[in-house]
Formats: C-alpha cells, structure tokens, sequence
C-alpha cells in the first residue's frame, strides 16, 4: 500500500517467518519438487513398471509423505521458525494424533476382522490343514 | 504482552514481537490471526485423518461390488492432480504480486488460481457423475461409502474455496489491498495450499494405492 513496500525486497526467502507466505524461489523449489514427487507415483501405477506391488505401495506412500513435507516447507512456508514455532508444534500435535487415529484403527479393526465368523475359504484352509 | 516478560518465569502464552518480520511490519500488526488459522486448519486435518482412518479400515470391503482397479482412470486423476498443482503456485504468485502492492497483478493471479480451481471440481464432479452411472453410488458397498465419504469432503473443502477467493477478489476490487484484505489473501494461501497438501494424501492412499492393491 505505502511506499515503504517497494523499499523492501520481499525476495530473501530464509527471511520470511509467517505461513502461507513463501518467496519466489522457495515457491519455484517447491513446485519442481512436486511435480518430480507427482510423476514417479503416477508412471509407476500407470506404467505397471513393477511387479512387487507391495513395493510399489511403499514407494507411493513414501513419495506422497515426502511431498506433503515438501508442501509444508515451501509452499505452507511453515517451519520451526514461523510463529515462534507454535505452528510446527501444533502441526506436529496434530500429526501425532492422526498417526494414532490410523496406525489404531487399522490395527484394532484388523484383529477385529479375524475374530468375525470366517469365510468359506477361511473354514476350507482350516480344513485342509493336517 | 512482550512488556512483562521479565517478571514471569513461564510463559504459556504465545508472545508477539513487534519487530520480527524484518523488512514487512505491516502484516505482523494483527498478532494472531495466522497462528489461530492454522490451529483451525490442523482441526481440519484430524477431520481428514479420521476419513482417512475409516477408508483404510473400509477400502477393501467391496461387497462383490466394483473394486478400485475398476473404477478409477488414473490418467484423470494426473490431470486433477495438476490442476490443483498449479492453482497452488499460482495462489503463491498471487502473494509474491500483493508483497509488491500490485492490486492487478494480485487479482489476476487469483483469477487464474479460481480457474485451476473450478477445472479441479468439474474433473471431480464428471468422475462422480461418471460413477454413479456405473451404479458405484455410495449405498453400493462400503469401500464406495468411504471413498464417496473422504473424497467428497476435500471437493467441498474445494469449493468453499472458490466461494472463498470469489468473495476476496470482490473485496479486492471494492477495497483494494487494505491491511484486511491482505490479511485474508494470506488465510486463503494457508486453506489453499492446505487442501493441494490433503489431496497429496487422496492421491496416493485412495486412488494410487487402491489400483495397486
């Protein structure tokens, strides 16, 4: 609004200390990564380059969580700095409890699921055993 | 608040500065606001990460319904993807055009993020819509439920957005960058951004991993 504004550079990223507020450079770094961190999911899926699905889930998982780190720093322009780190600790908190709500369910509903009356194959596998 | 910190030992209060941001003091006069947003936005993202929860727990639970391998055409979702990618850095030079105080610049930017935007939900809306024809509604089995479920409140987070950014460049053009308006661009970044990092998680877990698996 003023003309102090043009005074100052607004292009030294490592200065910035509020959220959602990145410099061109931390924006430019941040969108090359995410297009690296989008493509090799999207060819490994859709290129059927690997057989060990397994594999191939854990390296979708891995480079989907390295991208949203990626998102946090360069485009949330959130780190230990910004806010006198209380955004990080509450984004910490935060992922904490989403970790607990997950890895908890899938491991409660998963032991639920194998004391539920079973399948037909599940009674057949039984069977066959000696 | 900053006055009194020599007499308390312990402080659990988040203190303000004055002088922190070197160079841009004008957008550190509301102490606060940004901080509050995010604890808004990390409430949101335990609302995502129950969602998340439950079509991790409900995913493979077709019921001899379609499975995602079915379903999905991934090359949409890459486009989908994209769009969202880049209404994410077009927003970002939205902000760098405000830090400039270039009022144009900024409402074009923005426009151009709206754009990217609306491209995202009519991908999402011709997808539902090209499901439902199918017959995999959400009443077809509980894996539709969960997907229907997570994926539908990321496009309603979406398009309250859009409502969001429509509302802004109104503001924008009768007010122009006011320290209020400026204030508000920088929460939209935060829920804009927020929501391309939500769909990183949609993409990979629900759409990627369900192919795969």
């Amino acid at each position: 609004m003023s003309a102090s504004d043009n005074t100052a550079p607004q292009d030294h990223g490592e200065d910035h200390q509020e959220g959602g507020h990145s410099s061109f450079r931390s924006l430019m770094i941040g969108f090359v990564l995410s297009v690296i961190l989008t493509v090799i999911p999207f060819y490994i899926v859709m290129g059927d380059v690997l057989d060990n699905r397994i594999l191939a889930v854990a390296i979708v998982f891995a480079l989907g969580a390295t991208q949203m780190i990626v998102h946090i720093f360069y485009f949330l322009n959130v780190n230990s700095r910004v806010e006198e780190g209380w955004m990080a600790m509450a984004l910490t908190f935060t992922v904490l409890l989403v970790v607990i709500v997950m890895a908890g369910s899938m491991w409660v509903m998963f032991h639920l699921e194998e004391n539920m009356m079973p399948a037909q194959e599940q009674i057949d596998r039984i069977q066959s055993q000696p | 608040m900053s006055t009194q910190d020599a007499a308390e030992p312990i402080e659990f209060y988040v203190r303000q500065s004055a002088h922190r941001g070197k160079g841009h003091a004008e957008h550190h006069e509301e102490p606060g606001t940004m901080l509050g947003f995010w604890i808004y936005l990390m409430s949101d993202c335990l609302l995502f990460g129950s969602l998340f929860a439950v079509h991790a727990v409900l995913g493979r639970n077709y019921a001899a319904g379609p499975s995602p391998a079915d379903l999905f055409e991934i090359d949409m979702i890459l486009v989908a993807t994209f769009f969202l990618l880049f209404s994410s850095i077009t927003y970002g030079f939205a902000v760098l055009r405000m830090d400039k105080s270039d009022l144009r610049g900024t409402q074009l930017w923005l426009i151009v993020t709206g754009v990217f935007g609306a491209g995202f939900l009519f991908l999402e809306v011709l997808e539902f819509s090209h499901l439902w024809h199918l017959g995999a509604t959400p009443m077809a089995s509980a894996f539709l439920s969960s997907f229907f479920t997570l994926v539908g409140t990321h496009g309603l987070h979406v398009t309250a957005g859009c409502i969001w950014l429509i509302v802004l460049l109104v503001q924008l053009q009768i007010h122009g960058l006011t320290r209020a308006n400026r204030r508000r661009v920088l929460c939209l970044s935060l829920f804009w951004h927020f929501l391309d990092l939500i769909w990183i998680g949609v993409f990979s877990f629900v759409y990627l991993a369900g192919v795969l698996i």
